[in-house]
C-alpha cells in the first residue's frame, strides 16, 4: 500500500531524514516511535507529500508522489491525516469541518456530505456536538472530530502524527479507543506516537528511529519481545520506558 | 470675539450641497473599501507566494505606493491617467465626472498597498498546521487560501481592516486637491455661496468627528463579538 524507498530530506544543509525504506502492507498497523527530534513526524508527513523529499521516493496506492504528474491534492483525498494539534477549522462548526472537504474535493452533494460525516461523527461518539464549533470542545473531543473528518473522506490508509501528545492526560484514552476500534476493523494505520501500551496492543509493525534514520523495522512481538536483538540505540529507548 | 453666523445653513441648503457630497464620500470610501481590500488580498497572496519574482512584484507595488504621499498619488493619477480612459470605463459619465473617477481608481490602488501589509499579516497569523490541515484533505492552493486561510486571516484582520477604513473616509477629503465633489467640497460650496468660508469648517470638522469616531466605537463593539474561539 506505502512503498517508502530511500528517502531523504534536508532542512537547508541539515539533513533531516537518511535513507529511510520501508514498506506498510494492506491492514498493517504501523507504530513510529523514537526519540523526540529522530524524525518520526517528518517521515510521516512526507507520506503525503506536506513535506517534500529531495531524494528517493514514496509510492502510495500504485502512485509516486516524486512524479511530477501526479495530482498531490488527489492523492491526499485519499489519505486521512490527523494532526497533533487537531487542526480542526475554527472559523467552521463541527458539520461544516466534515463536509467542507466532501463537499469542495470530492464533490458530493451536500445531503451526502452531511450524512457520511454525521456518521462518522456518530462513531466518535461526538453527534450531540455537531452545531458547536471547535473551541466549544475538549481538546479530546476536538481530536475524535479530527479523525471522524478525516474519516469522512473515505481513505485508504490513515496517518496519525503524534494524536494524543497535546492532550490532557485524562482525555488520552478516548481518543486511543477510537483509533483501536479503527484497527480493529482492519484500516491501514501509520501512527506516529509515544503511547507505547497502543503500540503493544493492536500495533503489527514498529518502527523505531533516530537521528533521520530508520534504526529498527520489525514486527511488534520482536520489537518488544525480544529487546535483547535490538540495536543498541533501541534497547537504551526500550529500557527507558518499559521500566515503567 | 469671532462672529460667527449658521443662520445659512438650512436644510435646503444642505440637502442640495452637502448631502450629495457626503454621498460621493460614503460611496468612494465604501468601493474603495471593497476594491483596496480584494486588490489587497491579491498582492499579499503574491507577496507570500513561494515564487521570488512575484514577491519582488508586490514588494516594489507597496514599498512604492506607501512611500508617496497621498496628496501627490491623486494628482498623478488624475494628470497622468488619460481623459479616453475614463471615457472607456464609464462611458460619457467619465468625461463630466473625471475627478470623481479618477478619485476612485487612485484611491483603490493607494489603499490596496495598505490593505495588503495588513491581510498579509492576517494571513501570517493563521497557524502553518491549518495550511498542512486544507492540504491534507486533498484541496489545491486556491482553495486552501479560500476556504481555510482567508477567512480566519479576514476575520483575524477585520478591526484593523475597518479602522483603516476610517481613516480612508477622512484621507477621501484630499480629492478636494482635484476638484471632485465630495463631503468637505459641499461645505466650501455652500461657504462660497453664502460668503461664509470659515464657519462651514466647524460643522465639517464636526461631521468628519461624529461619523469616524461612531464608526470606531462599531469597530470595538464588533471586535468582541467576532473573535474566533480557540
Amino acid at each position: 500500500m506505502i512503498d517508502i524507498k530511500n528517502i531523504s530530506k534536508w532542512y537547508g544543509n541539515f539533513r533531516v531524514l537518511t535513507d529511510c525504506t520501508t514498506t506498510i502492507n494492506k491492514g498493517d498497523v504501523v507504530v513510529v516511535c523514537g526519540p523526540s527530534g529522530s524524525g518520526k513526524s517528518t517521515l510521516i508527513k512526507t507520506v503525503n507529500a506536506l513535506e517534500p523529499i529531495q531524494q528517493g521516493d514514496i509510492v502510495v496506492d500504485g502512485t509516486s508522489i516524486s512524479d511530477k504528474k501526479t495530482n498531490l491534492p488527489k492523492l491526499r483525498s485519499r489519505v486521512g491525516m490527523v494532526f497533533q494539534h487537531f487542526e480542526l477549522f475554527p472559523h467552521l462548526s463541527i458539520t461544516d469541518n466534515l463536509t467542507l472537504a466532501q463537499i469542495k474535493v470530492l464533490g458530493r452533494s451536500k445531503d451526502e456530505a452531511i450524512k457520511r460525516g454525521l456518521k462518522m461523527l456518530d462513531r466518535v461518539g461526538l453527534s450531540a456536538q455537531k452545531d458547536k464549533f471547535p473551541g466549544q470542545l475538549s481538546g479530546g473531543q476536538q481530536q475524535r472530530v479530527a479523525i471522524a473528518r478525516a474519516l469522512s473522506m473515505d481513505p485508504i490508509v490513515m496517518l496519525f502524527d503524534e494524536p494524543t501528545s497535546a492532550l490532557d492526560p485524562e482525555m488520552v484514552g478516548e481518543v486511543l479507543d477510537v483509533m483501536v476500534g479503527l484497527a480493529h476493523e482492519g484500516m491501514t494505520m501509520m501512527c506516529v506516537t509515544h503511547e507505547m501500551g497502543f503500540a503493544k496492543r493492536v500495533s503489527n509493525k514498529v518502527i523505531f528511529m533516530d537521528a533521520g534514520k530508520i534504526v529498527e523495522d520489525c514486527s511488534k512481538d520482536d520489537f518488544f519481545g525480544n529487546p535483547e536483538a535490538r540495536s543498541p540505540r533501541a534497547k537504551e529507548f526500550l529500557s527507558k520506558i518499559l521500566q515503567h | 470675539m469671532l462672529n460667527l453666523d449658521f443662520s445659512f445653513l438650512t436644510w435646503a441648503v444642505i440637502k442640495s450641497n452637502i448631502v450629495p457630497g457626503l454621498l460621493y464620500s460614503l460611496q468612494l470610501t465604501l468601493v474603495t473599501m471593497v476594491g483596496g481590500i480584494l486588490l489587497g488580498t491579491f498582492v499579499a497572496l503574491m507577496r507570500l507566494s513561494s515564487k521570488p519574482w512575484l514577491q519582488r512584484v508586490a514588494a516594489v507595488y507597496v514599498d512604492t505606493l506607501r512611500s508617496i504621499p497621498l496628496l501627490m498619488v491623486i494628482l498623478w493619477f488624475y494628470l497622468l491617467i488619460p481623459t479616453g480612459f475614463y471615457a472607456a470605463i464609464a462611458g460619457s459619465y467619465g468625461v463630466d465626472h473625471r475627478p470623481e473617477l479618477a478619485a476612485v481608481i487612485t484611491f483603490t490602488f493607494f489603499e490596496a498597498a495598505y490593505y495588503a501589509e495588513i491581510m498579509r499579516a492576517g494571513i501570517q497569523s493563521v497557524p502553518r498546521g491549518q495550511v498542512y490541515a486544507g492540504y491534507a484533505v486533498g484541496m489545491t492552493y486556491a482553495q486552501c487560501m479560500r476556504l481555510v486561510v482567508l477567512p480566519q486571516a479576514f476575520r483575524n484582520m477585520l478591526p484593523v481592516l475597518l479602522t483603516q477604513t476610517i481613516v480612508l473616509f477622512q484621507d477621501t477629503s484630499l480629492v478636494y486637491a482635484i476638484g471632485a465633489y465630495d463631503f468637505l467640497k459641499g461645505f466650501l460650496t455652500v461657504g462660497q455661496i453664502y460668503n461664509r468660508p470659515d464657519e462651514v469648517l466647524l460643522p465639517a470638522a464636526a461631521c468628519y468627528f461624529v461619523i469616524s469616531f461612531s464608526l470606531s466605537m462599531l469597530v470595538r463593539r464588533l471586535q468582541s463579538r467576532i473573535q474566533i474561539i480557540r
